[in-house]
């Protein structure tokens, strides 16, 4: 029985996720989309942005920062945060330890104040390296606590998603997190603020059903994936593949569900462009 | 709880047995007690009920839906169809409603009482139309100052390339947004299956109840057997591991109530299952009548922002 158990752990903190789409390590490294090599100093220069096929490989919470906000601005909220096992999963606790470890962040979000060209606003970044950026209690009140801040301080707010969803372990307190932002958002909205969201691959699930979808401008990266069930989901349900680029940026823009896609390399530009049109005179 | 069941059916045999024989006053009186033995158990065994079991009530074709209860409730009903941009959802049902004195907006995730009906229906689960028709009559409620029921029962909400196509994340997104500022009281309650974000599409609310043997879940637990442990056949497991019955939830202040069903489940006595909501949505009608807009939505806020309150706030 013990020994169950512990074979059990360790069944629980498999690789797999680990391996997934991550910039890969080495000094070369194969495309995971085109397969051809790319040397790994040059994927810096383009922005985590394979050279040959242009796919765009996630940026960690810090690397995304380093590229928005001016430098030496951003002063972070919420920079620890004890976590709860509500359901008292298995394994969990272990879990976000080694995701810890591995990311050097606390949680698949980060959130804070910066500047973007002298312009100060609240930021939140997800990361899909922590545990696919699920949502769970941490998460949504990291979230929750940046919204209400923008309210509080009169900010304008940008929040950039990647998550694979809820988070599965911590059961219903994670849907009700769905509810609590967008709910703080509304707060936001009522105060005629403006906030933009930029959608980056991939977001689905209840990130996709709150707040990913809430903004007054919907922004995407080139090809991210975006969408409320996962591509994997719809196949099994209705038993037929799904066409080429479907829930893809591109697809969402034709379909109307977002307002623009911008390069990686113009979105700090971009975002501080709709923050001065929406900026308010000082009374 | 399978003790339960066959020491259950052994007695219930021996009544019919007994009842066959020519009746002597002391089979008679052996009759009425055994018969309060098999009432105890199928007490016993309704409150014993096992996450799974309750999950096989919420689905049981049997089980009365929606459309049964709003007919039983109201004493008149007018259905309204239809989002204004793209179609009308038969997946859930809304319109306008009166409940004694009480004129309100009922919306309600419709399943069927039948396979074809289930078929007409997609099985409760809606396309971003639906959510849109209900947040369209929700405003209207609003326009016109009279309370919102949402009745919750389905899987989830429907994954599929054209419910994608026409933004069913933003549908969802945006009923949870709108229903945080509606200014008017909102009684929601899953009454079978609540099914993720589906559910909570219509979930914002000052009241929420559950059936007694209603579940409420992030995923089906199917889907968190799948996901977590890449296991399909650990589905029970998943089910009382996820703390989705209405017992569990009550003890978490996810819902506010639980309203008994007759016992063995609603479709033993449709009647008197409807009978209970409907007394309980008067009794929380008149509640909530007294209760003034901004004080209704500080707590409907504060309903969901307490899952996970820290009061840590670290600056720099």
């Amino acid at each position: 029985m013990r020994l169950k158990k512990i074979l059990k752990k360790q069944y629980a903190v498999t690789k797999k996720e680990e391996k997934k789409k991550e910039t890969p390590e080495g000094i070369y490294i194969k495309c995971s989309k085109c397969k051809k090599s790319i040397y790994k100093p040059d994927l810096k220069k383009t922005l985590g942005i394979c050279p040959h096929c242009q796919y765009y490989y996630p940026l960690s919470s810090r690397a995304r920062l380093r590229l928005i906000v001016d430098k030496n601005s951003f002063q972070e909220m919420d920079a620890t945060f004890n976590h709860s096992n509500p359901l008292e999963f298995d394994g969990y606790e272990e879990k976000l330890v080694s995701y810890q470890e591995k990311t050097g962040q606390n949680e698949a979000v980060i959130t804070g104040t910066a500047t973007i060209e002298g312009q100060k606003v609240i930021i939140a970044i997800m990361d899909s390296r922590f545990m696919m950026g699920s949502m769970g209690q941490v998460v949504g009140e990291k979230i929750t606590k940046a919204i209400e801040r923008a309210t509080a301080e009169k900010l304008p707010l940008i929040i950039f998603t990647a998550s694979g969803g809820a988070r599965m372990q911590e059961g219903i307190f994670s849907l009700m997190q769905m509810a609590k932002t967008s709910a703080a958002l509304a707060k936001h909205n009522a105060s005629g603020l403006l906030y933009i969201s930029v959608l980056t691959d991939p977001t689905t699930g209840g990130v996709t059903a709150s707040f990913a979808t809430l903004g007054d401008i919907i922004l995407a990266e080139p090809g991210a994936l975006v969408g409320f069930a996962g591509p994997r989901v719809i196949e099994q349900t209705i038993k037929q593949k799904l066409p080429d680029g479907f829930q893809r940026a591109e697809f969402l823009l034709e379909k109307g569900q977002i307002d623009a896609i911008v390069k990686r390399s113009d979105l700090r530009q971009t975002l501080s462009q709709l923050l001065r049109f929406h900026a308010k005179e000082e009374k | 709880m399978e003790d339960y069941k066959v020491t259950l059916r052994t007695i219930d045999e021996a009544i019919k047995k007994l009842k066959k024989i020519y009746l002597t006053p002391e089979i008679q009186e052996e009759i009425v007690r055994l018969e309060g033995v098999s009432n105890s158990l199928e007490k016993q065994i309704g409150y014993q009920l096992e996450a799974w079991d309750k999950i096989q009530l919420a689905r049981s074709i049997d089980r009365p839906r929606s459309r049964y209860y709003i007919e039983k409730i109201c004493d008149e009903f007018i259905e309204l169809h239809g989002d204004r941009h793209f179609g009308d959802d038969q997946a859930i049902i809304g319109g306008i409603g009166r409940i004694g004195e009480t004129v309100v907006t009922i919306i309600a995730q419709s399943r069927g009482m039948s396979a074809k009906e289930n078929i007409q229906m997609n099985f409760g689960m809606s396309h971003p139309e639906g959510y849109r028709k209900a947040l369209r009559l929700m405003k209207q409620a609003e326009k016109f100052n009279r309370p919102i029921i949402c009745l919750i029962d389905t899987p989830g909400a429907y994954c599929g390339i054209e419910a994608e196509e026409r933004g069913q994340g933003q549908a969802i997104a945006t009923n949870l947004f709108e229903m945080s500022q509606l200014k008017v009281p909102i009684i929601s309650g899953v009454i079978g299956e609540g099914g993720s974000g589906g559910a909570l599409a219509l979930g914002i609310a000052d009241r929420f109840f559950m059936q007694e043997n209603a579940v409420y879940s992030i995923v089906s637990p199917e889907g968190f057997a799948s996901i977590l442990w890449k296991d399909i056949n650990r589905v029970k497991e998943a089910a009382s591991r996820m703390k989705l019955t209405a017992q569990d939830l009550l003890s978490y202040e996810i819902i506010d109530d639980i309203i008994l069903e007759p016992i063995g489940g609603a479709q033993q006595n449709p009647e008197a299952a409807a009978d209970t909501i409907k007394q309980y949505l008067l009794a929380q009608l008149e509640e909530l009548r007294q209760v003034g807009c901004e004080e209704l939505l500080k707590s409907r806020y504060e309903r969901f922002r307490k899952f996970g309150r820290t009061e840590t706030a670290q600056e720099g």
